[in-house]
């Protein structure tokens, strides 16, 4: 709990202009307060890595090594048939060939369904913001609670609702399922995004006789990056790592890649296979993770071009 | 709104174009685990060897409770699999009554199922008003110990013949180092274990009257308190058997780090994958070595309502190639299970399925508790056990009084 | 102006249009499924959902359930430390990285990355390393420590801090990165009177910076809490709910009920509270958020 006392501890600046987010480079660079800054974020990025160094250690080692060993050593002998394993060769039941059956699958599953989920939610933020209408209050609110609905509740409603609309077992329901689940947070996201921003723009528009649209895709589109990359990866996160809806309302040449790490993780072939099951992890891990690293640089320019105010 | 519709019917279309590929046969499951995989492939093999159709394999890791949801969700979602398998007993009953599942009585009439099938109990489970609705594929029983013999040799002792032996020996095994008994962390192991204790120590009349006709009186009695004492001992030796799943459970004992499990014949399976020999790595008590009865409960294939002619065509085709002698023999080797019929040869048995065949033919057979307990009455004994093994602080009678509520209110 | 009826209902219509998605998910999915829900938790239903109504027998069965109550309790535990430390931890971290520093890249790809990664993923890294056997606990005593004691996961009074510390690395990476566009979304011009008017920064943000926040702050708290109310998978991949039932939660009773114990109607009970208690909270913000700017 230091970090509570942080704030407070923290040297109140005296005069030089540096606090601010965009201020200059501070001029000394071992001053107590870039110590104390720098120990800090040390010391958390640490906690964060851990898993992680741990993860790809032990996917790179063989099960004798792992049975004997202790977890945060590094290889004696550095082998990646885990991770050939987890890709190409891990069962279950009766397919063999590991998680390379489910990638293509959580592609098709996961790039319409972001656009879509962000596409719908951007517009129902726009509108809750800038159009306020009778009863769009009462709506969002019921979007709200619909965010602290559990999953699980919702799997029969919306299997009978897909029977109906006979979507179910497609990739359109699937895509639907999760517009609707992602709609009241990207919702709460993109509605408190738009409010922030200046009202006189929006004004402006209007007076020039620009309608819904136009101005959604003129004023409000370009200023919104940051917002999106959030909302993309909320998105991007939560779809990839669907196991629940993949599984529940498509059928098994739809099955996401989760649907194997499931099987791989939860079916012990005798012995639990600890490094295929860590390669098998970061495996399905890694295109949210290759999106954050790519996005976390249009999150900055996003943020670099949403503050140059009109 | 008109583009999108359209979209929406064409995807439809082709999603309906793709499943009509007949003889596809889609068959869910949820047997991952080694020896269960290797069972479940001779099945594939077998119906594609004898019929044109093609097994294609849905299996769920995470056993029933996650893939059960998947199942019925495919059957009232209106796109069923081709096949699913279920516990036998009493869980698919409603889907029967909904309609939803198929009659497979044609077939199990030009098979002569009711001739073959021994126990009869077993077709009786899959049998609804005069109809058959499933195939029994084979006997599973839960009254089973799994001993290490070199644990035992480790400490000096001689691998125990019983349950009572089996509690002598512990506090040795413990200072050897060795976990006395293995017990993995999911509720429903729990319960299993304890089931085994009172249809052994108490006798199976007992469980019979308690779960059969919900006798509270009898819950509450003297010989259930001594069931009681017992699972208060085995909440001793289990201490330190830090797994989850069963077979890392039976794991322990195969890699001699635990004396012994109580688990049912599916373990079986582990040990072989693993290449011990029954009577030399490990040893195999039925009943616990108190009783030699054993239950006769197992797994059966269902068959959903598909009004697809090729479908049903490839259904009747794998119902009938399920039962045949050569499946029947394959598939149980490898499942550590026993066959539905008894006129299969299983020469090739170990001594731990002999045994158990013994004991079958002898008819010491008592009904598995899934036939007389609903899934919910399970699910209270799970939580209910799960939390007095791993909590010392429950005593047993404590346990007990709540052991007499559940029993008092099942239906 | 005078607007007849059938104008004002065309008012904005684009915009009514577009909200038309909205209102179907808020009217169909959520209030019809609810209702559904509700419903149905008054019936006996087992396998599949049947209307055969027995009035509050789920209910009374429900809170006489043991496992129901330690449910709660491990909910309301979770919930009030997730919240208050993933917030706090959130936004000092947010303010450290607001500082101009350098490799600020780097450092917050690294809060962020865990993120990426599922709930499944994340359980599973940490029933890891907290494993006694060969986790933290067993590198510190072959450290020469031995009396070091440290096995949340096995330990039922604090198992659910286990599973805290892991939902904590899961989770705290997008609360730091919410505050942090947050942060940046304050005018430079604050800063520059706060610091013109010699005010201490942490008092510049505490009065000042974190107040105009709020909206940042409410998006934070839903997203937070809706996590907390679905704890789910953390838990089932971490410790299955045990050491028996030590760290069970509401939503994973409902899951247990109505798909393991195939028994809807309790499940749905369960939900019915759960979905009560939301509404306890909900409908007091919506009366804030919305009741007050009526009048504006």
């Amino acid at each position: 709990m230091s970090d509570t006392a942080l704030l407070s501890s923290a040297p109140p600046v005296s005069g030089d202009a540096m606090t601010g987010p965009r201020g200059p480079k501070p001029r000394r660079r071992f001053s107590r307060r870039n110590i104390f800054i720098y120990g800090t974020l040390i010391v958390v990025a640490l906690y964060y890595l851990l898993p992680l160094y741990v993860m790809i250690v032990t996917s790179l080692k063989g099960m004798p090594e792992i049975r004997l060993g202790n977890i945060f050593a590094p290889p004696v002998e550095i082998t990646f048939e885990p991770w050939v394993k987890a890709w190409a060769e891990a069962c279950t039941g009766l397919n063999c060939d590991g998680l390379s059956r489910g990638f293509w699958n959580s592609v098709r599953i996961t790039v319409p369904s972001v656009l879509a989920s962000i596409a719908i939610a951007s517009v129902n933020g726009y509108a809750l913001a800038n159009w306020r209408f009778k009863g769009a209050d009462a709506f969002f609110t019921i979007l709200i609670f619909g965010a602290f609905i559990p999953y699980q509740v919702m799997l029969y409603p919306i299997v009978i609702l897909l029977r109906e609309m006979g979507l179910y077992g497609s990739l359109t329901g699937l895509i639907m399922v999760h517009s609707i689940f992602g709609m009241p947070i990207l919702t709460l996201l993109f509605r408190n995004y738009f409010t922030s921003l200046p009202e006189e723009l929006f004004k402006a528009a209007r007076v020039d006789g620009a309608g819904f649209w136009q101005i959604y895709f003129q004023i409000m589109l370009p200023m919104s990056l940051p917002i999106f990359v959030v909302a993309m990866i909320l998105q991007v996160t939560g779809i990839w790592n669907d196991f629940l809806f993949g599984v529940v309302y498509t059928k098994p040449d739809l099955y996401p890649m989760t649907v194997q790490l499931n099987n791989i993780v939860n079916s012990v072939q005798g012995v639990k296979e600890y490094n295929v099951n860590m390669a098998a992890t970061l495996l399905t891990g890694l295109v949210p993770l290759v999106i954050y690293f790519v996005s976390g640089k249009l999150f900055v320019r996003g943020i670099a071009a949403g503050a140059v105010k009109g | 709104m008109k583009s999108i519709r359209t979209v929406l019917t064409a995807t439809t279309a082709l999603c309906a174009a793709g499943s009509v590929y007949a003889a596809d046969l889609e068959v869910t499951h949820w047997w991952t685990s080694g020896g269960e995989a290797a069972a479940v492939a001779e099945f594939a093999r077998e119906f594609e060897a004898q019929t044109d159709n093609t097994w294609v394999d849905g299996a769920i890791a995470g056993g029933g409770g996650t893939a059960r949801p998947v199942m019925v969700s495919r059957i009232i979602g209106g796109d069923p699999m081709g096949a699913f398998q279920f516990n036998h007993g009493r869980q698919a009953e409603e889907l029967i009554e909904a309609g939803l599942l198929r009659d497979m009585t044609h077939v199990a009439e030009a098979e002569g199922w009711k001739d073959i099938v021994n126990p009869p109990s077993l077709l009786d489970a899959c049998t609804v008003d005069g109809k058959i609705y499933c195939a029994p594929v084979n006997i599973h029983s839960w009254q089973w110990l799994w001993l290490s013999n070199a644990a035992f040799e480790k400490t000096n002792q001689a691998v125990p013949t019983n349950w009572d032996e089996f509690v002598a020996a512990a506090p040795a095994l413990r200072e050897a180092g060795i976990t006395p008994m293995a017990l993995g962390g999911q509720p429903w192991q729990s319960s299993g274990a304890f089931n085994v204790l009172m249809a052994t120590l108490a006798g199976p009349d007992v469980l019979q009257q308690i779960y059969g006709d919900g006798d509270a009186e009898m819950a509450a009695g003297d010989k259930m308190t001594r069931v009681f004492q017992a699972a208060s001992n085995m909440r001793e030796m289990v201490q330190g058997s830090n797994v989850q799943d069963w077979n890392q459970a039976t794991n322990l004992v195969i890699t001699d780090q635990a004396g012994g499990q109580i688990m049912g014949d599916w373990a079986q399976g582990e040990f072989a994958v693993a290449g011990e020999v029954a009577g030399t790595d490990y040893t195999c008590l039925p009943g616990l070595g108190v009783i030699e009865v054993i239950s006769t409960g197992g797994d059966a294939f269902y068959f959903p309502e598909t009004g697809d002619a090729e479908t049903e065509a490839a259904q009747d085709a794998l119902a009938a190639t399920l039962l045949k002698p050569n499946t029947q023999v394959a598939f149980n080797l490898k499942k550590g299970s026993l066959p539905v019929r008894s006129d299969v040869d299983l020469e090739t048995a170990n001594d731990c399925m002999k045994k158990g065949l013994e004991i079958l033919g002898s008819g010491a057979i008592m009904p598995d508790v899934n036939m007389l307990n609903t899934e919910d009455t399970n699910n209270q004994l799970n939580d209910l056990f799960v939390q007095f093994f791993q909590d010392p602080s429950i005593s047993a009678d404590d346990a007990q009084a709540r052991f007499v509520d559940i029993v008092a209110s099942k239906d | 102006m005078a607007a007849t009826r059938p104008i004002r209902l065309f008012r904005n219509i684009s915009a009514k249009i577009a909200a038309i998605p909205m209102i179907l998910t808020a009217m169909v999915v959520f209030v019809g499924g609810t209702a559904w829900t509700v419903t149905y938790s008054f019936t006996s239903s087992k396998l599949l959902p049947k209307a055969k109504f027995v009035g509050l027998d789920q209910y009374e069965r429900l809170w006489n359930t043991p496992r129901w109550l330690v449910s709660l309790e491990n909910l309301l535990i979770y919930g009030i430390c997730m919240m208050v430390l993933s917030l706090v931890l959130g936004f000092v971290l947010a303010a450290l990285l607001d500082q101009k520093i350098r490799f600020e890249n780097t450092f917050r790809t690294i809060l962020l990355y865990p993120f990426a990664l599922s709930f499944i993923v994340t359980g599973l890294v940490w029933q890891w390393l907290l494993n006694p056997d060969f986790g933290i606990q067993s590198v510190i005593h072959r450290m020469g420590w031995t009396s070091f004691n440290f096995d949340p996961l096995y330990n039922a009074d604090i198992v659910i801090f286990g599973v805290l510390i892991a939902g904590l690395w899961q989770g705290t990476g997008l609360v730091m990165c919410l505050m942090l566009a947050g942060l940046r979304g304050i005018d430079q011009d604050i800063w520059k009177a706060a610091r013109v008017d010699g005010i201490p920064s942490w008092k510049t943000y505490i009065f000042i910076v974190i107040p105009m926040m709020r909206p940042v702050f409410i998006t934070t708290l839903v997203i937070i809490a809706s996590g907390i109310v679905r704890l789910y998978d953390l838990i089932v991949a971490q410790t299955g709910g045990g050491p028996g039932i030590a760290s069970d939660v509401p939503a994973k009773y409902v899951y247990d009920y109505m798909f393991q114990g195939q028994n809807l109607g309790q499940g749905f009970a369960a939900s019915t509270m759960m979905l009560l208690a939301v509404l306890v909270v909900v409908i007091p913000w919506a009366y804030l958020e919305f009741g007050g700017k009526k009048h504006v």
